[in-house]
């Protein structure tokens, strides 16, 4: 939570600073749209109302303390010692207020947690996730999206299904990428639909959920819900494929430098070449979607809380491997549901948010955050290695992989030594991690790849992310009713 | 698994892994002047001989520690010229770069190894009354956190950038090597520690005394006071040879070319005022505030003359000598006299009723902060060599973790204005916070089943200090007044503080005091 000092990445933060500008000196109607006033290619307003609500919000306290923050047109690329120091209050503000008593509370809710001292232990080590202290607090995010998410995942786990809807709309009308998250919501609401029996009380929980959802969806719109042309435009903003848009994204190679299985791939043979865009994205498509269903029908015949958990990290993960227009930083949709289930799988929990951090390397270098990167992911895995013992909870059964194990044993018989073999895999993973990123700090590339190291990084990143997505589809496929049988017996 | 196997001792790596992390993490902070200080320095031993290291001036900041330290910058600036050469041009004023940065500041963190291992040491004499189950409520777990994470030394050394961390291991060192009854070792290395940085003067009658007392007399009678004919020879000449030996290894060199006159002139500045630019919280702090309301008192009643008052305000920043105008003025000779004066009592304290090690680091804060209370040009740093030792005072005794807690919270408050940049403000706030908290609670908890540690009256002076704080940062700044008055926040912090450290002083005294006269009692 140190971010004084740390040089923000002009983009980011001038984009927020920007729509404060906005927000604060039009009026609504002009939000959204391209004006004289409002030039929509400088950092335009692509994110849904709320994050436009709050800008709004952060505008008027910056107007009380220094006017000239949010001067329109005037203030334009402005920066100053107090200035940084106002943004980087305002996320740390949004921190406290929202993502860290979600986490606390989350800690303490636990089943698994009894005590307050595992508790607060385990509410540390998320806290201490460097990915997102980084991201946050280095390059310049606001984690309230996340943060509500995250409530409303608090809010399910204690059945209170209405409330958990709300949080997570107010998520997903914070950033549309909360949509990753959102397949896992309501699948695990619609199987608790059915398992109370359609006729019944199932369906009257359906409509109470659906309604509440479009209460909030209302509320959050409601200053555009003036005419159709008003939710055309900020749909426009939020979700690109207009033609001319399309296909300036289409034409374009995806950067090499992205975690993702097309960008990966283009490394090799240069995909747009052989087929045409339209079919690249319907193939995305495709492959997304394809790889969630088998999760998502799960969740839905069998919800279970600790399943809609698994669900949402490799639901989460689905989309960040296959889907087209990627972030970098979208890849912390993923980390702070795995944070979520660090006490279940610490062992394998810490190795993906290790990877997840080690993945946003080169974004991290750039804003000249390395020492932070270095020190917080040691002190990060100080912290696992310390609380969890995790070197000790390497067998198949703390892996969670036993019933895949039990029906497997007929065919492979090295289980014997997979702990060994999965410790050695972790060790060799992570020195490879720290030596790439020495590497990509100290060494100049070659003249020929200058890439050479992003790309190592985002292919040795994409191939553990494959990894990790085969390992959590297994363990929620082979998660049956067993499971609470077995919690009886340990 | 392995947590246990360790013996327990992990948690101890785990605390100072932890902190030197938040070094880490501070590196890119804010460093003062003190940083070109050390530039400075790194390139006059470099580059000159020694018979012109203390004749140097091309820059203001001239060595001004004894040569030991200067011996120290030497090895590091061998190691310097890896990192950037360019630092060590003695005429780069004010040169910096990201390499110097870094290496200056991973030095620090580097020294503090000897710091750390000194906590260690000192971890091992303090035993609690009680075992208890939880290592969260072990006396050495909390004294191990107080004085790794000490708020005060954080900001001092790793933001506002001095090299206080091995110091304070040494003298720690030393203290605990006396606790184990290993005397040599401690005199050794409180000498050298006397010829790193030469304030530590101040705690020396402590060490003298004790050594004399416990060492060169090796026996008591059996009401505990001094055997006279235990006088043992053997161990004042090896203390003797000790300290002169130390001495010859570090004046030798400038002794023998004649410079020692300007060696001392450069350690001891006398031409400096009787106070730092920000009053450090003394009882010179109060006096001149005082001097101050008289004057203005006295304007408004007309009793003082106008034309008679000189214009320079003592709190414009300027170090110089002053005179006052309504009290009478302070001189060197002043100030050493009531420092002597006020450090005899302890000193006698420890000479009729040793009481062991104990004995000895009460005396030794006393001192410390006895001559902080009266000293010429007082720097508020020096509280930390008052605070530290008392970190280990405090786990064992009631009372003393009362007096802790007021002094290390006036202390480390004092020290706010040292960061003033607003970029530190966040930072500097959240860590005294996380500071305060845990050092009240674990001491609460600590000493829970005795009396409240602080009554009624301190606790409200101290919960003070949050709206004082809030005045000083957020609403001054606001107001109109910040262009004619830019010091009050500075007269308020030092004189609030000082009330506070000159509280806890007259405390502890009263305590040691009335501690060793019913022991006395109890003996006879």
């Amino acid at each position: 939570f140190l971010g004084a000092g740390k040089p923000p990445m002009y983009g980011d933060y001038e984009a927020q600073r920007h729509w404060q500008e906005v927000t604060y000196n039009l009026p609504i109607r002009q939000w959204y749209f391209n004006t004289s006033d409002n030039n929509l290619q400088y950092w335009g307003l692509d994110y849904p109302p709320l994050t436009a609500y709050h800008s709004f919000l952060c505008a008027y306290i910056a107007k009380l303390i220094n006017p000239d923050w949010i001067a329109l047109h005037t203030s334009q690329g402005y920066e100053s010692q107090p200035h940084k120091l106002f943004m980087r209050t305002t996320v740390f503000v949004a921190d406290l207020l929202i993502y860290i008593p979600a986490v606390i509370l989350y800690c303490f809710s636990l089943k698994e947690t009894s005590t307050k001292k595992k508790a607060s232990i385990s509410a540390l080590c998320i806290l201490l996730y460097p990915g997102l202290i980084l991201i946050d607090h280095g390059h310049f995010q606001y984690p309230l999206s996340l943060g509500f998410a995250l409530w409303g995942v608090l809010y399910l786990s204690y059945d209170w299904d209405l409330l958990g809807s709300v949080a997570f709309c107010l998520a997903l009308n914070y950033k549309q990428m909360e949509l990753y998250h959102s397949l896992p919501f309501f699948c695990y609401l619609l199987g608790k639909c059915f398992k109370k029996g359609l006729k019944g009380k199932g369906l009257v929980l359906l409509t109470k959920i659906a309604g509440t959802v479009v209460v909030s969806f209302a509320v959050c719109w409601l200053p555009f819900c003036t005419d159709m042309e008003q939710i055309m435009q900020v749909l426009r903003r939020l979700f690109p494929i207009d033609r001319g848009l399309f296909e300036a994204c289409m034409f374009s190679s995806p950067p090499p430098h992205l975690a993702n299985i097309w960008c990966s791939l283009s490394v090799l043979i240069k995909i747009k070449n052989i087929i045409s865009p339209q079919i690249q994205l319907k193939l995305s498509f495709a492959v997304t979607f394809l790889s969630l269903l088998p999760t998502c029908i799960k969740l839905t015949v069998q919800p279970s809380l600790r399943g809609f958990k698994f669900a949402l990290v490799s639901c989460a993960l689905s989309f960040f491997l296959f889907s087209f227009q990627v972030h970098e930083k979208s890849i912390l949709l993923v980390s702070i549901p795995v944070c979520l289930i660090i006490n279940e799988i610490p062992f394998m929990a810490t190795w993906f948010l290790l990877v997840s951090t080690f993945s946003m390397l080169p974004l991290l270098l750039k804003d000249g955050l390395l020492l932070a990167y270095a020190v917080t992911t040691l002190a990060f895995l100080l912290a696992c290695v310390a609380s969890f013992s995790i070197f000790e909870k390497t067998s198949a059964e703390d892996l969670q992989l036993k019933q895949f194990s039990v029906s497997l044993k007929g065919y492979v018989s090295w289980f014997k030594s997979f702990p060994k073999i999965v410790r050695s895999l972790f060790l060799l993973s992570v020195t490879l991690m720290g030596v790439l990123s020495l590497m990509s700090a100290a060494v100049h590339p070659p003249q020929r790849l200058p890439d050479l190291f992003p790309v190592s990084v985002s292919i040795i990143s994409c191939l553990h992310f494959l990894l990790f997505l085969v390992y959590f589809n297994v363990v929620i496929l082979w998660d049956s009713k067993n499971s609470r049988s077995q919690k009886k017996i340990s | 698994g392995r947590v246990m196997a360790a013996g327990g001792r992990s948690w101890f790596r785990a605390l100072a892994l932890g902190v030197s992390f938040l070094k880490c993490l501070l590196i890119p902070a804010y460093y003062s002047t003190d940083f070109e200080v050390h530039r400075n320095w790194l390139a006059i031993t470099h580059n000159l001989p020694l018979s012109q290291w203390y004749y140097e001036a091309t820059s203001e900041w001239t060595l001004d520690y004894p040569p030991f330290f200067a011996w120290f910058e030497y090895a590091l600036s061998h190691v310097a010229k890896y990192f950037d050469p360019k630092m060590l041009v003695i005429e780069n004023l004010n040169y910096t770069s990201r390499a110097t940065i870094f290496f200056q500041r991973f030095s620090v963190i580097f020294t503090d190894i000897l710091f750390i291992y000194a906590v260690r040491e000192c971890c091992r004499c303090v035993n609690g009354k009680r075992a208890a189950k939880d290592v969260l409520e072990k006396p050495t777990f909390i004294l191990a956190v107080l004085l790794l994470w000490n708020f005060g030394l954080l900001i001092v050394d790793h933001i506002h950038f001095q090299y206080n961390g091995f110091l304070f291991g040494l003298m720690l060192l030393s203290v605990a090597r006396l606790c184990q009854k290993r005397y040599l070792e401690g005199a050794l290395l409180f000498a050298v520690l006397l010829h790193f940085k030469h304030i530590y003067i101040y705690v020396a009658p402590a060490y003298g005394i004790y050594l004399l007392r416990s060492y060169c007399f090796t026996a008591n009678n059996a009401d505990g006071s001094l055997k006279w004919r235990s006088f043992s020879l053997l161990h004042v000449t090896l203390l003797g040879l000790i300290v002169s030996l130390v001495s010859a290894l570090s004046l030798g060199p400038f002794i023998v070319l004649g410079q020692l006159p300007q060696v001392i002139s450069r350690l001891f500045p006398f031409k400096r005022g009787l106070c730092h630019a920000y009053w450090a919280p003394n009882f010179w702090a109060l006096y001149n505030a005082m001097d101050k309301a008289l004057t203005i008192f006295g304007l408004k009643c007309n009793f003082l003359d106008p034309t008679k008052i000189p214009k320079a305000s003592m709190t414009g920043g300027l170090v110089q000598e002053f005179q006052h105008t309504v009290l009478p003025s302070v001189t060197p000779l002043a100030t050493l006299s009531c420092t002597f004066i006020s450090i005899l009592p302890s000193v006698f304290c420890l000479w009729f009723k040793p009481q062991g090690p104990r004995g000895f680091l009460q005396c030794l804060v006393l001192c410390a902060l006895s001559s902080f209370m009266f000293g010429w040009h007082v720097h508020e740093k020096a509280i930390l060599l008052a605070i530290l030792p008392l970190s280990l005072l405090s786990v064992q005794r009631a009372k003393d973790a009362g007096i802790y807690l007021i002094l290390t919270t006036t202390g480390h408050f004092s020290l706010f204005p040292l960061l003033f940049t607003p970029a530190e403000l966040p930072i500097k706030i959240l860590l005294m916070l996380l500071f305060t908290v845990y050092s009240f609670s674990s001491l609460k908890s600590l000493f829970r089943r005795e009396r409240p540690l602080l009554n009624w009256l301190e606790t409200i002076y101290l919960v003070q200090l949050v709206p004082l704080e809030i005045f000083c940062e957020i609403i001054f700044p606001l107001t109109p007044w910040k262009q004619h008055f830019p010091f009050v926040p500075l007269l308020l912090t030092s004189v609030y503080c000082a009330l506070g450290v000159a509280y806890a002083w007259l405390k502890l005294y009263i305590s040691v005091l009335t501690e060793r006269i019913s022991v006395r009692q109890k003996a006879e």
